[in-house]
């Protein structure tokens, strides 16, 4: 009996506290509501709008207008070639910085984190120089006599896709190294001791392990692809156009507003069901945090 | 051990790496060209290039913009971000476990998407090319790197520390500074960092709403990529690169002294 003034005070303490921390919560979240919310809803209505009344003739020309098709096709398309480059060059990379000896490996980790805080402008701008007409790549197959005019490096598809996975690169490495540092050596040891062949081992044992960390760098690769507007725009030279690029056009060239939120809203779609399937499988905080 | 045959595993890494610091190496390269044209390798070298940068009113009025705008960016991601990681840390309530996704939204929304939502809004309210339109916008943008990071460091903090600072007399206030934080410092100077170099670097973003007056550094780097392949932009990348290799050196040093402790 006598307890209970005493726990009423307590239960009431803790609610202030609780008070307190929603308070503190609160700033954050209302600065991401204005600037992330109120944006987005905007979007949304204005994808639904034309001439101040409701329509959906936006999502009906993205569905009818083969070029829309095409740009959100040739956008997965290269997304998905991204990521499996990054995969590709990545493995290696991360596997070689597991085994090195301790100073080797921060070395290429430390040559891997060079890019990674480097401007995406400015390694945008590095591919620019060395793919040029007169860029080091041509110069180099003119001098060995390879080639007897400049090739146009780009400007193109094959440019765009080189200077992606140059940005995209570290993303895979990061979360690949940490899975493969994990694996006990003596596993890989116990699989060839025992017979198995280097594909072997390599399929069975180094692989299924080293899976997360492949997929969270997949997501992050894959996502981050989608929307990237920078290195196609300018390493694309116009021919190569992303859906990113076809949001910015209606907008800044066209001044289709509708058209543009409707173009978004469905990327944006794309995007959260991708995280909201991934997130049965690794939480979308562990993959989203590992900047 | 022998998955991979040792030669091959080395070649190839080699490679890779070539593949990701060379075209860097070569812009720093042709900063000091002295050639109008970007020959590689150089006829010449001079520092004409960087002479263009920094003799530049508006190059400099750009660097400079962009330095004020992502500092301020910082000055106010840092606070609130900090204050939202310990509430997430310290509370029970259901609502703040819901509404943390809600604070990672800002990596996962595709940058061009926030450019033209922002955009949009910001056409309405007459806050593009503002200084203070821009400032918001990096804010929220860069808040999750504060909130991420901090939050790392406040989970490996034992708040009871607090409490006990508590139970001696002081306020809870009190306690944060003089407890917690000086021990969650380098948690927050990681998320400050991040945010700032987000802010400087940001460009999707500035090119819908920077411009005139309140004109950024990456903006009108983007826009002058897009005519021509101006060797002004090689000197201006140098002074970049440079300020990234010496982060990551500076990261490299924290991450041995942390290991080390």
């Amino acid at each position: 009996m006598s307890d209970l003034p005493i726990e009423q005070a307590i239960a009431r303490e803790e609610r202030k506290e609780q008070r307190i921390y929603l308070m503190l919560f609160m700033p954050a979240v209302m600065l991401v509501v204005l600037f992330l919310g109120v944006p987005l809803l905007i979007l949304a209505i204005q994808s639904f709008q034309e001439g101040g009344h409701l329509t959906l003739e936006h999502y009906a020309r993205i569905f009818d207008e083969p070029i829309y098709w095409r740009t959100y096709y040739d956008t997965l398309e290269i997304s998905v070639a991204v990521t499996v480059l990054c995969i590709l060059l990545g493995f290696p990379l991360a596997y070689a910085a597991a085994i090195a000896p301790r100073g080797w490996s921060t070395l290429i980790l430390a040559l891997v984190m060079l890019p990674f805080w480097t401007s995406v402008l400015v390694r945008t701008y590095a591919w620019l120089v060395v793919l040029q007409r007169r860029g080091i790549v041509n110069s180099l197959l003119m001098s060995a006599g390879i080639i007897d005019a400049p090739l146009s490096l780009s400007h193109n598809t094959f440019a765009v896709l080189i200077g992606m996975v140059h940005v995209m690169l570290p993303f895979m490495v990061f979360p690949l190294y940490a899975a493969i540092s994990k694996i006990p050596q003596d596993l890989l040891q116990a699989g060839s001791s025992l017979g198995g062949s280097p594909w072997y081992v390599f399929r069975r044992v180094l692989l299924p392990l080293s899976l997360p960390g492949m997929f969270a760098g997949s997501v992050l690769v894959f996502i981050l692809s989608l929307g990237f507007y920078l290195t196609p725009e300018l390493l694309g030279g116009g021919k190569t156009i992303l859906v990113s690029s076809l949001v910015q056009r209606n907008i800044e060239l066209y001044l289709q507003f509708g058209a543009a939120s409707a173009v978004a809203m469905i990327l944006l779609l794309i995007v959260f069901v991708i995280f909201w399937l991934v997130d049965r499988i690794l939480p979308v905080e562990k993959i989203v945090g590992m900047r | 051990m022998q998955t991979w045959s040792r030669p091959l595993l080395w070649t190839t890494t080699v490679a890779i790496l070539a593949f990701l610091i060379l075209p860097i190496v070569i812009v720093v390269i042709m900063s000091f060209s002295g050639s109008r044209f970007l020959t590689f390798p150089p006829p010449s070298f001079s520092l004409r290039w960087y002479e263009a940068y920094f003799g530049d009113r508006d190059w400099m009025d750009a660097t400079r913009t962009s330095v004020l705008l992502a500092t301020l960016a910082t000055v106010f991601a840092v606070p609130i971000g900090t204050a939202a990681a310990y509430a997430a840390n310290v509370s029970s309530s259901k609502l703040v476990r819901l509404l943390q996704l809600w604070l990672l939204t800002p990596v996962m929304v595709p940058v061009i998407i926030l450019a033209a939502g922002i955009y949009m809004v910001y056409a309405q309210v007459g806050l593009v090319a503002t200084k203070t339109g821009l400032v918001c916008a990096y804010t929220m943008m860069n808040l999750p790197y504060v909130f991420i990071a901090v939050l790392a460091g406040l989970r490996s903090f034992d708040m009871s520390q607090e409490d006990v600072a508590r139970s001696l007399g002081v306020n809870r206030f009190e306690a944060f500074m003089k407890v917690t934080l000086p021990q969650i410092k380098p948690s927050i100077i990681t998320g400050a960092l991040f945010a700032f170099i987000g802010a400087l670097d940001e460009t999707v973003v500035s090119i819908f709403i920077a411009g005139g007056e309140n004109q950024t550094l990456p903006r009108r780097m983007f826009m002058s990529l897009r005519n021509e392949i101006d060797p002004t932009i090689a000197a201006i990348s140098s002074v970049l690169i440079a300020i990234s290799f010496s982060l990551v050196i500076l990261f490299g040093m924290r991450g041995r002294k942390s290991q080390m402790q």
